[in-house]
């Protein structure tokens, strides 16, 4: 009874509510969406566009719009943007990602730089807010994560022979740059979403450490992104009610419950985990 | 045989004279480098070809170009008498091994039916005929038993066999192979023949790009000589000849006179590490 009443005190709160089912689709969809991260080596895009839209946050407040419309926008206009600088022969991508990063970031900070009264905002804004998430939020979180989701189920065999094998994948006469620009946008949708979360400091971890984690169990993808999934939700779940009962900022503990897990199959994991492969000699 | 034909049909209109596949004048500029110049060659439907030529002679920006994936400088390439782009995907590709991310979570029958994906188009899930597609391709290369294996655990042959196993489940009119018999052992190099004799059968035209002459003499009935410029292109009897081949490769040949005379055996001496020596043909 009193684990039972430990997890379901929390529940009485609204905004506890609320973050809760925040919290489980951010981690479902950043999970997903993160598992081409980890196989394309691109947690370097992923964290470059997390703070890329930091200027589009801080216009969206200098003009008192919608903060999440301005990270959109900002988010697809820094993921076109890579996509257009970075060609084959001349500006390799992740040169494309340096400057336009710092560049974002940079300009973020500028126009951060003459409001006075931002602090608790961008505090928000850079490690998330997860127990200040309006039902409104909710509504937009919770469809952008299903346009998302839906698209990654629909292309699953497309995204798959482009990641896998980008060669063949023209030589099938996909469009290969159209899917290419998909991608950064999902990813770019992705991180909007999970700013109100875990924030753009935190955002890069929640694409990265579940689909690591379940990397090192997996052999199939359509298996790692349930695995990543699941995992992803969980990290939010524990994180969350951890930030409850111990008072402490809710991104990071999302964050570190996910590192955690991550840690643990590392080391335990059969066959790629770490004490395994140092058992293997004594066998 | 009758169901390729028949649907080859359908995809183009055959022109009346054998079909093949026709390369205009065709200069290619890669990376700064002139890497393909002023190329004319004809193959017929069908025909088995060698591309050979010393490194850097441009055999891969050739299949790049055949592929679409490398613009054209100048000149014209047509399949069927049309030019490229007109298709859906009838030419397949044999990576490399190098080029392949074999760390990749997917099994050798999710890779063989990514040979699929082309007549699968936007949306549309495998149905039985492609799985059955796959499965008689796995036989032919003698991995079935290995379908649900990561591509990560096998052997060096039984990764090449996969990959030659998808460009079958293609059902391809062209099939593009890059070095595919370098470093292999004696038993995939031999299911890899018997495959090229199955294809010949099905009037599929094969481009083999080897650095082994021996094996260019023996197995093709053309021989594309190659080194930027086209050197020669004919019967392996007429193009290999001790000048064409001096012409071809510079300096890099060895020449070794068999004791008690017999055919001079050429060696290009850049191959490194040396190639399996290839047994007599089975009849």
């Amino acid at each position: 009874m009193m684990l039972f009443d430990w997890l379901v005190a929390p529940l009485s709160y609204g905004f506890m509510q609320r973050g809760l089912i925040a919290s489980v689709l951010v981690g479902v969809l950043c999970a997903v969406v993160g598992c081409y991260i980890v196989l394309r080596s691109m947690a370097f895009l992923g964290d470059a566009l997390a703070h890329g839209i930091l200027p589009g946050v801080a216009i969206a407040y200098l003009l008192q719009i919608n903060l999440t419309v301005g990270a959109l926008a900002a988010g697809i206009a820094v993921a076109l943007g890579i996509a257009f600088l970075s060609r084959p022969g001349t500006i390799k991508e992740d040169t494309a990602i340096g400057i336009l990063f710092a560049a974002s970031l940079s300009l973020g900070v500028l126009l951060i730089s003459t409001i006075r009264t931002y602090a608790v905002d961008l505090t928000h804004i850079l490690f998330g807010n997860v127990l200040g998430v309006s039902p409104g939020d909710l509504w937009l979180i919770g469809g952008l994560a299903c346009v998302v989701l839906a698209t990654i189920v629909l292309l699953y065999k497309e995204f798959l022979v482009l990641s896998f094998d980008p060669v063949h994948a023209a030589a099938l006469r996909l469009p290969t740059n159209l899917l290419r620009h998909l991608m950064l946008i999902l990813l770019a949708l992705t991180i909007v979403v999970s700013l109100q979360i875990v924030g753009v400091g935190l955002v890069a971890a929640m694409l990265v450490t579940p689909g690591a984690t379940a990397y090192l169990v997996t052999r199939r993808l359509s298996r790692m992104m349930v695995l990543a999934a699941g995992l992803g939700a969980f990290s939010g779940v524990v994180g969350l009610y951890l930030s409850f009962y111990f008072n402490v900022a809710s991104g990071a503990a999302v964050v570190l419950t996910a590192t955690v897990l991550f840690v643990l199959v590392f080391l335990l994991a059969p066959h790629k985990g770490v004490l395994w492969q140092r058992r293997r000699p004594l066998l | 045989m009758t169901r390729q034909r028949n649907r080859l049909r359908g995809m183009v209109s055959l022109p009346e004279e054998p079909a093949r596949l026709e390369l205009h004048h065709v200069t290619v500029v890669y990376g700064g480098h002139l890497a393909l110049e002023d190329v004319t060659v004809q193959v017929p439907h069908g025909a088995r070809a060698a591309v050979v030529g010393p490194n850097g002679a441009g055999k891969s920006t050739l299949f790049k170009a055949l592929m679409g994936l490398v613009p054209l400088r100048a000149g014209q390439i047509f399949i069927h008498g049309q030019p490229l782009g007109a298709h859906h995907d009838c030419v397949a590709y044999v990576p490399q091994r190098e080029e392949v991310d074999w760390r990749f979570p997917v099994t050798v029958a999710d890779v063989v039916m990514m040979g699929r994906y082309g007549h699968l188009g936007w949306l549309r899930r495998p149905d039985a005929h492609d799985r059955a597609i796959v499965q008689r391709s796995l036989e032919q290369l003698g991995i079935a038993e290995l379908a649900e294996r990561p591509i990560g655990d096998l052997s060096g042959g039984q990764q090449r066999r996969t990959f030659l196993a998808r460009a079958l489940a293609q059902e391809p009119h062209i099939l593009l192979m890059d070095e595919p018999f370098t470093g292999i052992d004696v038993a995939t190099l031999e299911t890899t023949l018997q495959v090229l004799d199955r294809l010949r059968d099905a009037q599929v035209t094969v481009l083999l790009s080897t650095h082994d002459l021996n094996l260019a003499a023996t197995y093709f009935d053309r021989v594309i000589l190659l080194n930027r410029r086209l050197i020669h292109y004919g019967p392996p009897e007429e193009v290999l000849t001790p000048e064409t081949i001096t012409e071809t490769f510079g300096g890099q040949v060895f020449w070794l006179e068999p004791r008690g005379g017999g055919a001079r055996v050429a060696t290009a001496s850049h191959c490194c590490p040396p190639e399996q020596s290839i047994p007599p043909r089975r009849q």
